[in-house]
């Protein structure tokens, strides 16, 4: 078969349009074929779990080392320096990746979990005392991740605020080039240098993940030169992606009432609460990779060099592969998602955010007898993320 | 259905006088778990006996994995079991691939093999290679039929040096170690006598620079099993019976008690579950050595159990 033969669409998955309710879309795309090309950017997509699934796995065929956005680093300077982890593969993607997962995995976040619940009880009781209605965005969503992850990082207090726009820009910056990248280019240079600065052993606590990453590095086991953007990756990826999850979460109970009261039921479901809302919300929607040979896929052949976008949001929702794909239920085990990613590039964080989630739900589970949205909120809009700007709730405390 | 990863022989070779090579596949063709220089497997074979092997293949294909198994005269059978007995078309068990030895990165390597300590050490010099790391191996062995992978390194040219015993007598060390260099990584795997020595030569150099494996017969605990096995659901009293072709994790959803999983390979950490008591039969590629003796926790996904009862924190 060739791109002529294959079903294609000149709709961009970018568009404002697109960003602001993406599932008409992706449900087109689903039911077109295994393999869609995508005119407005000459790129190939894939939006079924079948396909999405087998190339997250696939770091041999699909590189991420050509990058994980649409720019192509084969023909295209990056705007910053490659992660050593997102926008590499092995060799190189190994010994950072190697670090970076000791230092995440669940075991050595163990020493956090008592510490997240009590940080998220008190976070719940101090929002508790005041008005019914607030908007979630700020109060927790924003406010929960910004108080624990950055002492956890071992940050100084200074310069907070830039984190969540950083992400932005850079989450922005792997679709192409339009109003929500120029929007953001003004600052990039100032915030990729703050986030550098901070990235530094001297900026750095001692008891932290950045300290870990320094201390992989006298142990050889990654190059000083590495240990820099290593911190830089857990500054990149480590705050909005947490933040627009945990905004899900609470907009997926807000908007099914019958599934807070199972949670208030059994408040050890908050782990497969969150998951389930990573599967529903998808807060990562798409990543790219590119192909480094010709390779088949469900019978189409993509050239060598091509750009893949493959869509996790609409493979979260797939119906060959979900019973009632947009259901929000947390009687459904959403084990096998795809929003943390899978294979060799799954997200080496995802320990981090759910145990961030699991210690707020938790704490709200146990002073908010309900939970309403009250009215429909407003979507933030960006290339990659699928996120809040303002989620307007009102809660009933227990 | 699930169940813990069992791979095809799909082929056995021999590789010198005393070694063979096992390529192992899954039988339905599928993807392997990932793996970098240095890893190794559990295979678990027939006869309930777990071995491990550092994977020699390619990781640039995703389907097979290789070790070369060394005829072990003083063994303890398992080795002896591959020789003899296993055949292609045969399954074993397969537990991992866990890393203890990886390659980390530098700018100058040097490799020294022992026997069959080759084999953890091939996929690093391709690695290396790839890198465009310079590098050197000194490759000992008794003589040079006993000497796996020859033809397989001949391709490197001056870097490998091939140092058997009987024409050279025993590898240089004071030659190959006596100048430190801090850019140097020091990688050596192979009998104790050599890793010993090297130790001591590297006595001068920085600290970190050298990275052992050391192959040596680890204490055998209680076999593998292939009968099925309790485990019993603490927090709810249940008792579920895991038979051979399920994993824990489905026989526990089965049950009625979801335990979110994401990877289903040992690699990702999404299932880990408290272990409270029983021995746990580790296949995951997570946790290191003292975690697993520790026994306190598993992954669900792929790890069993070597008694007849697991209970669990469910
Ligand atoms: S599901 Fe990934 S380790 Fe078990």
């Amino acid at each position: 078969m060739t791109t002529a033969t294959i079903p294609a669409t000149g709709i961009d998955p970018f568009s404002p349009e697109v960003l602001a309710d993406p599932l008409p879309f992706q449900a087109w795309l689903r039911d077109a074929g295994s393999v869609v090309h995508l005119a407005t950017h000459d790129v190939y997509a894939f939006a079924r779990y079948e396909q999405v699934h087998a190339a997250l796995v696939d770091w041999q065929g699909l590189q991420s080392a050509a990058g994980v956005g649409l720019s192509n680093f084969r023909f295209e300077k990056p705007w910053r320096p490659p992660s050593l982890l997102l926008e590499a593969d092995p060799p190189r993607h190994d010994a950072p990746r190697r670090v970076l997962s000791g230092i995440l995995g669940p075991r050595a976040l163990r020493r956090l979990r008592e510490r997240w619940f009590a940080d998220a009880e008190r976070l719940v009781d101090e929002l508790l005392d005041g008005p019914d209605e607030f908007d979630a965005v700020p109060a927790l969503a924003e406010a929960f991740p910004l108080r624990v992850f950055p002492d956890a990082v071992g940050l100084g207090p200074d310069g907070r605020e830039n984190l969540l726009p950083y992400g932005n820009h850079l989450f922005n910056a792997f679709g192409p080039p339009n109003a929500l990248v120029e929007a953001g280019n003004g600052r990039a240079a100032e915030l990729a240098a703050w986030v550098g600065a901070q990235c530094t052993r001297d900026a750095l606590s001692g008891d932290g993940f950045g300290a870990a990453i320094w201390a992989a590095s006298d142990r050889g086991e990654i190059t000083p030169e590495q240990a820099p953007m290593i911190v830089r990756s857990l500054l990149s990826a480590g705050v909005d992606t947490t933040v627009h999850g945990i905004a899900a979460v609470l907009h997926a109970f807000a908007t099914h009432p019958e599934q807070w009261r199972r949670l208030r039921e059994r408040p050890d479901l908050a782990r497969v609460a969150f998951d389930e809302a990573v599967r529903w919300q998808s807060p990562v929607q798409t990543f790219f990779r590119t192909a480094t040979r010709d390779v088949e896929i469900g019978g189409t052949v993509i050239p060598d060099g091509s750009k893949i976008l493959m869509f996790l949001g609409a493979a979260n929702r797939d119906p060959r592969r979900w019973t009632e794909p947009d259901a929000f239920d947390l009687a459904r085990d959403p084990s096998g998602h795809v929003g943390f990613g899978m294979g060799l590039h799954q997200c080496v964080g995802q320990h981090v955010a759910r145990l961030e989630a699991e210690a707020l739900v938790t704490a709200l589970a146990a002073r908010v007898s309900s939970i309403e949205q009250v009215g429909d909120g407003e979507r933030h809009l960006n290339n990659t993320l699928r996120a809040w700007a303002s989620l307007p709730l009102r809660v009933h405390r227990a | 259905m699930e169940r813990a990863l069992e791979l095809r022989v799909v082929e056995k070779a021999a590789a010198s006088e005393g070694v063979v090579t096992l390529t192992l596949a899954r039988p339905d063709g599928g993807r392997l778990p990932d793996w970098a220089p240095g890893a190794h497997v559990d295979l678990i074979l027939p006869n309930g006996d777990t071995r491990q092997y550092s994977l020699c293949g390619d990781r640039w294909d995703a389907h097979t994995y290789r070790v070369g198994v060394l005829r072990e005269p003083a063994g303890r059978g398992g080795s002896a079991y591959v020789h003899d007995e296993l055949r292609p078309g045969d399954l074993v068990g397969v537990g991992g691939p866990r890393n203890n030895f990886p390659l980390v990165p530098g700018e100058r390597y040097l490799f020294v093999a022992g026997g069959i300590g080759i084999t953890p050490l091939l996929p690093m010099i391709r690695q290396a290679d790839l890198l465009g790391a310079d590098w050197t191996l000194v490759y000992g062995g008794r003589t040079r039929a006993s000497m796996a992978f020859l033809a397989e390194l001949e391709a490197y040219g001056e870097r490998v040096h091939v140092v058997p015993q009987d024409e050279f007598g025993l590898i240089d060390l004071p030659r190959w170690l006596a100048e430190p260099d801090p850019a140097t990584k020091v990688y050596c795997c192979g009998p104790g006598p050599l890793l010993d020595a090297v130790e001591r030569g590297c006595s001068g150099w920085p600290e970190h620079a050298l990275r052992t494996e050391r192959f040596v017969a680890r204490e055998q605990g209680a076999p593998a099993r292939s009968a099925p096995f309790d485990v019993e659901l603490a927090r709810t009293g249940r008792t579920v019976t895991v038979t051979p072709d399920v994993s824990v994790l489905d026989a526990v959803g089965r049950a009625g008690v979801e335990v979110l999983s994401s990877c289903r390979q040992g690699t990702c950490g999404t299932c880990e579950t408290d272990v409270l008591d029983g021995i746990p039969d580790h296949r995951d590629s997570i946790l290191d050595d003292a975690e697993r003796a520790a026994g306190d926790c598993m992954f669900v996904c792929v790890s069993r159990s070597l008694g007849d009862r697991l209970v669990l924190d469910l």
